[in-house]
């Protein structure tokens, strides 16, 4: 029993993990509707930013948390007003191209700047302990990653959901001819809008690089999972990618455990089931 | 005047097929005296780092050794196959080097799967490769061209087997990446371990790209064996996995764990940090060994590399496969024909960083020391450091 606890523990940090990294995703892809496949180069920025600062000159790892957010949100405002503003309004196709070309080309750079090999990430001592929560023995991090997720969580959601500045994006993405009508500057709402998706990606990747370490590759290595929390969580939706990444983790963790024999492979077959059955995720935004 | 140009007009005569003859010599001399060893391997894409490993082995023999070996000029050409996903283009790489670049003798291929995509190609062709790594039991049978230099899963997986036999282990839970190498390991490992008197007492398969193994482990804590058996394949998954099992703190609940040598790759360590303690791990190289022959090549490679950058035994397999091959050269008595490289070859034995090592002349497979080594922290660094050898072990298993 206690066994099994753990392994729901485990999978609910994986989880929060995957949503902290995938937020930025869905307010990207999911409130702007702009197919962002080079969400994971944003995370890549996010994350050497963290091991250069924490390997290179011994920032504080709490300290480095906001740098990579701030800077990786100017990186995307800079990529936003040099090149995605102009693909908004092209057809999907053409966004699936220019942002796919955009994450091999941050790759290709990040090869180039910092070599290819895996950067190394070693974690403060206070977040590799074994603590004991209700029995059972976890580590620290894996707490620390669930208590950054909530807060990202509620931030964002509190941001986009209850604010002037949510309804205005909110209104922005669904009717813009009307939006711009009524004094609405959009252009500059959708450079911050990105810049905090692109931030929260940072975020993500900085905390994410503890768990799954970080080469050039990682633009593209995640992709596929970030798509999967999105796409089940309903774009546009924070509280579906919120619970639709949980759910993915628990799954994940609980049918490895349990069935180790497919275990890899059931959120996988959730997903395909998701997309027959409910093609617009568990939490479709009403316009 | 005239008694003056018939001595030039006669000097003349005599100095013309004299050049002539210099010159057939040269060109004779041109075309004898060159090696082109075509080389392709991984060098951009998810694999660029370990490809780049065995090109810098080679270029530091070459500039340890010198260019020229039985009086032959070995040149190396170069190709990049992008990794494991793209046989097709190593085949085409290895044709054009063939054909175009008139290549003698084939050096590279890092992955089973591209070894395995280019054996007919060499076959027809009837030009040896030597193998900087490919460590699939099954290469060297696919064409008789193949040599191994490099190390195999049985003896990495064997050895392992013999140590945890050796120190009493008596019962292992196995978690090996599931795809054919990972299979090929496992089924060595537990033939091995087992025929010495141990026991397996479970196991489980890992998703190739996984980096959450939480929900294994848990299965190895409940399972409780002496020992876990683990193999992935390297690079982040294997920094991953290797932190998680420090998370899961494995060695509280009293199980070793033992990995073949590639999943704590020492140019991975730093990423690992405090997770390798107390770790072993099988492989055919590391930089501590007591040789001089490695003495001066980690030196070296710190002088072409800076300080920094450790040898990997990567580097050290292609270092040793372009030794191998100006060995055959020396033993062919500089004849660069492929009969007579693939004759030299076989049996072939060098001193390498690594130890003595030599190529079966049955098999074509790599003979040579495998070291157990142990996780330890050592002048403030993290290292493996051999704890013993197991010498002399042939490249396929029984």
């Amino acid at each position: 029993m206690a066994g099994l606890l753990t392994v729901v523990f485990d999978g609910v940090a994986y989880g929060m993990l995957l949503f902290l990294f995938s937020v930025g995703l869905s307010v990207t892809l999911g409130l702007m509707r702009f197919i962002n496949l080079a969400h994971g180069a944003f995370g890549m920025v996010g994350g050497y930013v963290a091991v250069t600062l924490l390997n290179g000159f011994g920032v504080p790892f709490l300290l480095i948390l906001p740098i990579a957010f701030i800077l990786t949100g100017l990186f995307g405002a800079a990529a936003e007003k040099a090149m995605i503003r102009h693909v908004y309004r092209m057809p999907e196709l053409q966004q699936v191209l220019f942002s796919i070309g955009f994450a091999f080309a941050a790759g290709a750079v990040a090869n180039i700047l910092f070599g290819p090999q895996q950067q190394p990430m070693i974690l403060p001592s206070w977040l590799t302990v074994q603590v004991s929560v209700l029995g059972l023995d976890v580590t620290a991090y894996r707490l620390f990653l669930i208590g950054s997720g909530l807060l990202v969580g509620l931030l964002v959601i509190g941001l986009f959901n209850y604010t002037l500045y949510g309804a205005k994006v909110r209104a922005a993405v669904d009717l813009r001819r009307t939006a711009e009508g009524i004094g609405i500057n959009v252009d500059r709402l959708f450079l911050v809008t990105f810049s905090l998706g692109a931030a929260f990606a940072g975020l993500g990747g900085a905390l994410a690089v503890g768990f799954l370490g970080l080469d050039p590759t990682f633009p593209l290595k995640y992709l596929v999972i970030v798509l999967m929390v999105v796409a089940i969580g309903g774009p546009g939706s924070i509280v579906g990618s919120f619970l639709a990444a949980l759910g993915l983790g628990v799954t994940d963790a609980l049918f490895k455990y349990l069935v180790p024999e497919v275990g890899g492979f059931v959120i996988y077959a959730l997903l395909v089931i998701m997309m027959v059955f409910f093609p617009k995720g568990i939490m479709e935004r009403s316009a | 005047m005239n008694g003056s140009w018939n001595t030039t007009r006669r000097a003349l005569i005599a100095a013309i097929p004299a050049a002539a003859l210099l010159l057939s010599a040269g060109s004779a001399l041109a075309q004898q005296k060159t090696l082109t060893v075509g080389v392709v391997l991984p060098l951009s894409g998810v694999f660029a780092d370990q490809g780049r490993h065995y090109e810098d082995g080679m270029k530091l023999f070459q500039k340890m050794h010198g260019t020229e070996s039985a009086g032959v000029k070995v040149n190396m050409v170069v190709r990049d196959d992008q990794g494991p996903g793209s046989g097709d283009l190593a085949r085409r790489l290895t044709q054009e080097l063939i054909v175009r670049d008139k290549a003698d003798i084939i050096l590279g291929y890092s992955f089973t799967p591209t070894a395995m995509s280019v054996a007919t190609l060499l076959t027809e062709a009837k030009k040896p490769a030597v193998l900087v790594n490919a460590t699939g039991a099954v290469v060297p049978t696919r064409s008789e061209y193949f040599v191994r230099a490099s190390v195999t899963s049985a003896q990495l997986a064997v050895s392992l087997a013999k140590w945890a036999v050796d120190n009493n282990i008596k019962t292992v839970y196995t978690l090996v990446a599931d795809f054919a190498p990972g299979i090929e390991i496992e089924t060595f490992f537990k033939k091995a371990f087992e025929a010495g008197g141990g026991k397996v007492i479970g196991g489980a398969r890992t998703p190739v790209s996984a980096t959450d193994y939480s929900p294994f482990l848990q299965r190895v804590l409940e399972a409780k064996p002496e020992a876990l058996f683990a193999f992935n394949p390297g690079g982040d998954v294997s920094v991953a996995f290797m932190k998680q099992t420090k998370e899961r703190n494995l060695a509280k609940a009293g199980i070793k764990l033992l990995v073949t040598g590639d999943v704590v790759d020492d140019s991975q360590l730093p990423a690992m940090g405090d997770a390798v303690d107390g770790v072993i791990s099988s492989l055919n190289y590391q930089p501590d060994l007591d040789n001089p022959l490695n003495v001066q090549f980690v030196k070296a490679f710190h002088e072409m590399m800076g300080p920094n950058v450790s040898p990997s035994y990567r580097a050290v397999m292609g270092y040793d496969g372009m030794g191998f091959i100006y060995e055959a050269l020396k033993r062919s008595g500089g004849k660069t024909d492929a009969d007579s490289l693939l004759a030299a070859l076989k049996g072939a034995k060098i001193d390498s960083p690594r130890g003595t090592i030599s190529i079966d002349a049955q098999t074509r497979d790599i003979t040579q020391d495998i070291y157990i080594r142990r996780g330890q922290m050592k002048d403030g660094k993290w290292v493996n450091s051999a704890i013993k050898t197991y010498p002399a072990m042939k490249g396929a298993a029984d």
